[in-house]
């Protein structure tokens, strides 16, 4: 087999031949690839235990006996995990939990700097050099803003479930799901595996949407049973099911008493006199997932606008990003889910090792054929699921206009209306800059994608001048300590 | 997975954590177990907001539950802006609601 | 079109919002063009600076004292807020020697009518309680304000939009119309044509290409910087701080890295935190090594804000001329054509004196200052035309 000069070069404690930044289902199945085939990996993570959001568990402390069962597919993790441990302790694998890395940097070498905080609160700076970088950096939630979204319990969906999987605890005891896509079925069943009681899923599309490409469910039996098997699940737990609805307004003083859904029509428009109240102690709400793309906007890599409304980093049938050096898998290449996440994060570690080697021995070859094979598939699905979850244009007539949208900067939807209309504002970057919203603490994860709406209403995506319409530019991705960012600075 | 339906999520994992602890929040006594963050120990005794806003003064707790938000930023032994949800929860921790930008010791 | 046009102005930033308040004003027939939104470019990246302090007497000077009055007028005839306060801007300086240069500076700057008064090292806290002990001295400039730059740029289009100018966002200018005899008759965008017999080039540091586009060369460079953002805090810094070297790092036409602190607090919350200067064309990565620079000169200058987080860094493009002033005025190489862009880092706050300026020199009116040294054609080595 064909060695590259790069191979040849001796192991370097200071420079690994691969970081991977993210220990989801994607990082972990691309670090633990990669050292079966004899690769040095640095693995960055932000959280303490490996597992990514997917994957969340509670820490030892709790002593969670059968911590599987909050987990769909536990014993792959739970290879996954032996996997990485073996690596770890053979020295394969450096595995760095508890750090952020808030950027990317390309020395003049061509090697990749990270730089990352770590410590109990932050206030530590880590840097780590390596030939190439594997981004696995996931997903947050996506949300709409809705009146009264921000009173307290009201909280995002996919947080009901990470606090409930890593600190085994609920926001209230009768919880009402509301929002679109597949995970709201996984939330509110795990809530009432939990003890919860789930009056009611809200899911703003149909699922009949789905129907719109038979080739793609065919071609994907598995995503289908599951679907049933939820739903079956749901409507034995007593959770009500209830499409083509949406809230529109949340009750209470000091906490949610109750919330109004009201019917939407095919875009997302709420039909007006259909609200019904539900009795409910906590909202656990979301709209999809969104890929966190910081770092590979920091590395320069080219991004597409994917079905679901988001926007997704570029990758070829290799998982290379457009940047020479940089593979990407799973969320942070378009929302699809674990499956695909494990299924890219192999596939990219094998492409590394194929770029590294000119070529990658028979059984690996073969693996990567069955391995592209299923990510086509489920690509496809992924797609399919994109489309038919996402937001509908008609959302924001739900809106008043005192509702709040960036929570952070308390920017309500009538100020974000009067930049559009008065001040000719018609991209984020200037409703941004008018109103503040998406310039708080969260940088506009929070409301990114509902400014973004907002404005393109009135702009029609027009966003050429300095910053092209694509995804946000947050050169931080995450808050630095002045100090931290000052320790890096070179002696004048 | 098991198809059984618990009362409480500790029951659902059969949770036999380590010893529990004792924090404060504003000055109350509650309780903590190992491992958790200090947002969920708050949910656990029932509290939801820990912060009020800095324009309107509106109470926030945690949302996102992953870091991604700072909806859940705490003020924990005297330290302001910690994100709750993230932040594993210590014996003897003091959280207090924090107000605004919980600076306010700064502002002479 | 309602109505035949008197002029068309490129760029939606402050520069351009200004000639269009200035010129709709004085009955003109405007529109405003930009390929982007309202303050696009450099003007959303700016940090709102009416300073006069970091001026030497000269001919930017006079236009930034015309602009600072001018601010000043436009705060109270604006409808709506656009952030403007007079906080005063204080430099300081670390060592005797670097305020023995300061004093000099400040002597010279009190004769061309800018108020700058000493102040002395222990009386540096009474004016900013959070700056770092063993300072040398320091230089208070009452006159330096502060204002939101696309709230008060996007406040100016409002008012001009009031007087029947037309804004035209999202439009990208591709061509410069001329007539057979070399004159201007307006643009070509990609959507349509819009017909004027008078094109104002405010299109900032892409100036240089709409130059271009009407056949003439401008040298506009970038000059690029970045700022970081703090996490909200309260009211610590009262004035625009920055230390007696930002200056000579101004007027430097060095294209290697400089930075110096330069720290302020917003009506917001967060505390920005500049400047740092480069020559590296359009090159929007972050650098590392400039934002730790900034980092570390800004805790020394305010150890309060060590332990405080940035939240955001970001990075603008100044539009660099090679003598550091603009060009405002009208073209003598292309009838009709003028210019308005190549401020670099002052456009904020020699905007409103830049919209008069143009505005009266396409109504023919007597500039209230002289213009020469503002010349567009003074770097063309091919041309005569003084």
């Amino acid at each position: 087999m064909p060695h590259s000069t790069d191979e040849r070069r001796p192991r370097d404690a200071d420079c690994a031949g691969l970081a991977v930044v993210g220990a989801g289902p994607a990082g972990l199945a691309a670090a633990v690839t990669a050292a079966d085939h004899g690769l040095d990996v640095v693995l960055l993570d932000s959280a303490v235990t490996p597992g990514g959001q997917y994957y969340r568990s509670p820490p030892g402390g709790l002593g969670a006996t059968r911590p599987g069962a909050l987990h769909h597919g536990w014993p792959v993790f739970a290879e996954l995990s032996a996997r990485l441990a073996a690596h770890r302790d053979s020295g394969a694998i450096r595995h760095l939990p508890n750090h952020q890395v808030w950027t990317v940097e390309r020395a003049g070498d061509g090697d990749w700097i990270l730089h990352a905080v770590t410590g109990a609160e932050g206030d530590q700076r880590s840097a780590v050099r390596a030939r190439r970088l594997l981004l696995a950096t996931g997903a947050h939630e996506r949300q709409l803003p809705f009146p009264g979204w921000t009173l307290p319990g009201v909280v995002s969906a996919a947080g009901a479930q990470a606090m409930l999987k890593s600190g085994l605890v609920l926001p209230g005891r009768r919880i009402v799901v509301a929002g679109s896509g597949p995970l709201l079925q996984a939330v509110a069943l795990s809530l009432t595996r939990a003890g919860a009681s789930v009056p009611a899923l809200i899911e703003a599309s149909g699922y009949g949407a789905y129907a719109r490409a038979p080739q793609v469910l065919a071609a994907n039996p598995g995503k289908m049973a599951e679907g049933v098997r939820h739903g079956a699940a749901l409507t034995g737990a007593g959770v009500r099911m209830l499409t083509r609805r949406a809230v529109t307004d949340v009750h209470g003083d000091d906490r949610v008493e109750a919330v109004t859904v009201s019917r939407v029509d095919r875009r997302w428009r709420p039909v007006p006199g259909t609200g019904r109240e539900i009795a409910c102690d906590a909202l656990a709400v979301g709209h999809g997932l969104a890929p966190q793309l910081e770092l590979a906007v920091a590395a320069g890599c080219g991004t597409r606008a994917c079905a679901d409304g988001t926007h997704a980093v570029t990758l070829d049938q290799q998982l290379r990003t457009t940047v020479p050096g940089v593979w990407a898998a799973g969320e942070a290449g378009g929302i699809g889910g674990v499956e695909l996440a494990l299924c890219e994060g192999e596939l990219a570690a094998l492409s590394v090792i194929r770029e590294m080697r000119g070529g990658v021995q028979r059984a690996a070859a073969r693996r990567a054929v069955a391995l592209l094979r299923s990510r086509r598939r489920l690509r496809a699905f992924s797609t399919l699921m994109g489309a038919v979850h996402r937001p509908g244009a008609g959302w924001s007539e739900w809106l008043t206009g005192d509702t709040e949208v960036c929570r952070c900067e308390e920017v309500t939807a009538g100020r974000i209306r009067t930049a559009c209309e008065e001040f000719g504002a018609g991209d984020t970057r200037t409703v941004k800059l008018l109103t503040r919203a998406g310039m708080g603490w969260c940088q506009g994860r929070t409301c990114g994608f509902a400014v973004r709406e907002l404005a393109d209403a009135h702009g029609s995506g027009r966003g050429a001048g300095e910053e092209p319409d694509g995804p946000d530019r947050r050169p931080l991705a995450c808050p630095v300590r002045l100090s931290t960012l000052a320790d890096l600075a070179e002696p004048a | 997975m098991r198809r059984t339906h618990a009362r409480t999520p500790a029951e659902l994992v059969a949770a036999r954590p380590e010893p529990e602890f004792q924090l404060t929040f504003d000055g109350r006594p509650i309780r903590g177990l190992p491992g958790q963050s200090i947002a969920a120990t708050l949910w656990s005794a029932g509290i939801l907001t820990w912060r009020t806003t800095r324009v309107h003064g509106r109470p926030r707790g945690a949302f996102c539950g992953i870091g991604a938000c700072y909806d859940c930023l705490a003020t924990v032994n005297g330290r302001p802006n910690q994100r709750a949800c993230l932040l594993p929860a210590r014996p003897g921790d003091a959280i207090t609601t924090q107000e605004g930008d919980g600076y306010a010791a700064l502002d002479r | 079109m309602r109505q035949p046009l008197d002029v068309v102005i490129v760029g939606a930033g402050v520069v351009g919002a200004a000639c269009a308040y200035y010129a709709s004003r004085s009955g003109l027939s405007v529109a405003v063009v930009d390929r982007g939104s309202v303050a696009g470019g450099t003007t959303g990246a700016g940090e709102g600076n009416l300073l006069v302090s970091d001026k030497l007497p000269g001919p930017e000077l006079e236009l930034a004292l015309l602009s600072a009055s001018l601010w000043r007028e436009l705060s109270e005839e604006l409808s709506s807020d656009i952030e403007y306060e007079i906080k005063g801007g204080l430099v300081v300086a670390a060592s005797e020697e670097s305020l023995t240069t300061l004093s000099t500076t400040a002597a010279t700057q009190r004769g061309a009518g800018v108020e700058a008064y000493h102040v002395t090292s222990d009386r540096l806290r009474d004016a900013e309680p959070h700056l770092a002990p063993h300072l040398a001295g320091g230089c208070h400039y009452p006159q330096d304000a502060q204002v939101q730059p696309a709230l008060a740029a996007a406040e100016l289009l409002r008012e001009a939009g009031r007087s029947g100018a037309r804004l035209c966002p999202g439009e990208e200018v591709v061509g410069i119309l001329r007539h057979r005899d070399g004159a201007v008759r307006g643009v070509r965008t990609a959507r349509s044509e819009l017909r004027a017999p008078v094109v104002v080039n405010a299109a900032g540091t892409w100036g240089g290409d709409l130059a271009a586009m009407a056949g003439v060369d401008l040298p506009v460079l970038p000059r690029r910087g970045f700022v970081l953002v703090t996490e909200p805090l309260p009211r610590l810094i009262r004035h625009k701080v920055y230390a007696a070297e930002y200056v000579s790092d101004v007027s430097s036409g060095s294209a290697a890295l400089q930075t110096s602190p330069v720290v302020e607090g917003t009506p917001s919350g967060p505390v920005l935190i500049g400047a740092s200067r480069e020559r590296v064309g359009f090159d929007r990565t972050l650098s590392v090594p400039a934002i730790a620079r900034l980092a570390a000169q800004a805790a020394a200058l305010f150890p309060v804000l060590a332990d405080v987080r940035v939240m955001r860094a970001y990075h603008g493009f100044r539009p660099y001329l090679p003598d550091h002033l603009p060009a405002i005025g009208p073209d003598p190489r292309v009838p009709g054509l003028f210019h308005a862009c190549g401020h670099e880092g002052a456009g904020i706050g020699l905007a409103p004196a830049t919209g008069l300026l143009i505005a009266d020199a396409i109504a023919g009116r007597q500039p209230v200052l002289d213009p020469g040294p503002f010349a567009p054609d003074r770097f063309d080595t091919t041309c005569h035309v003084t």
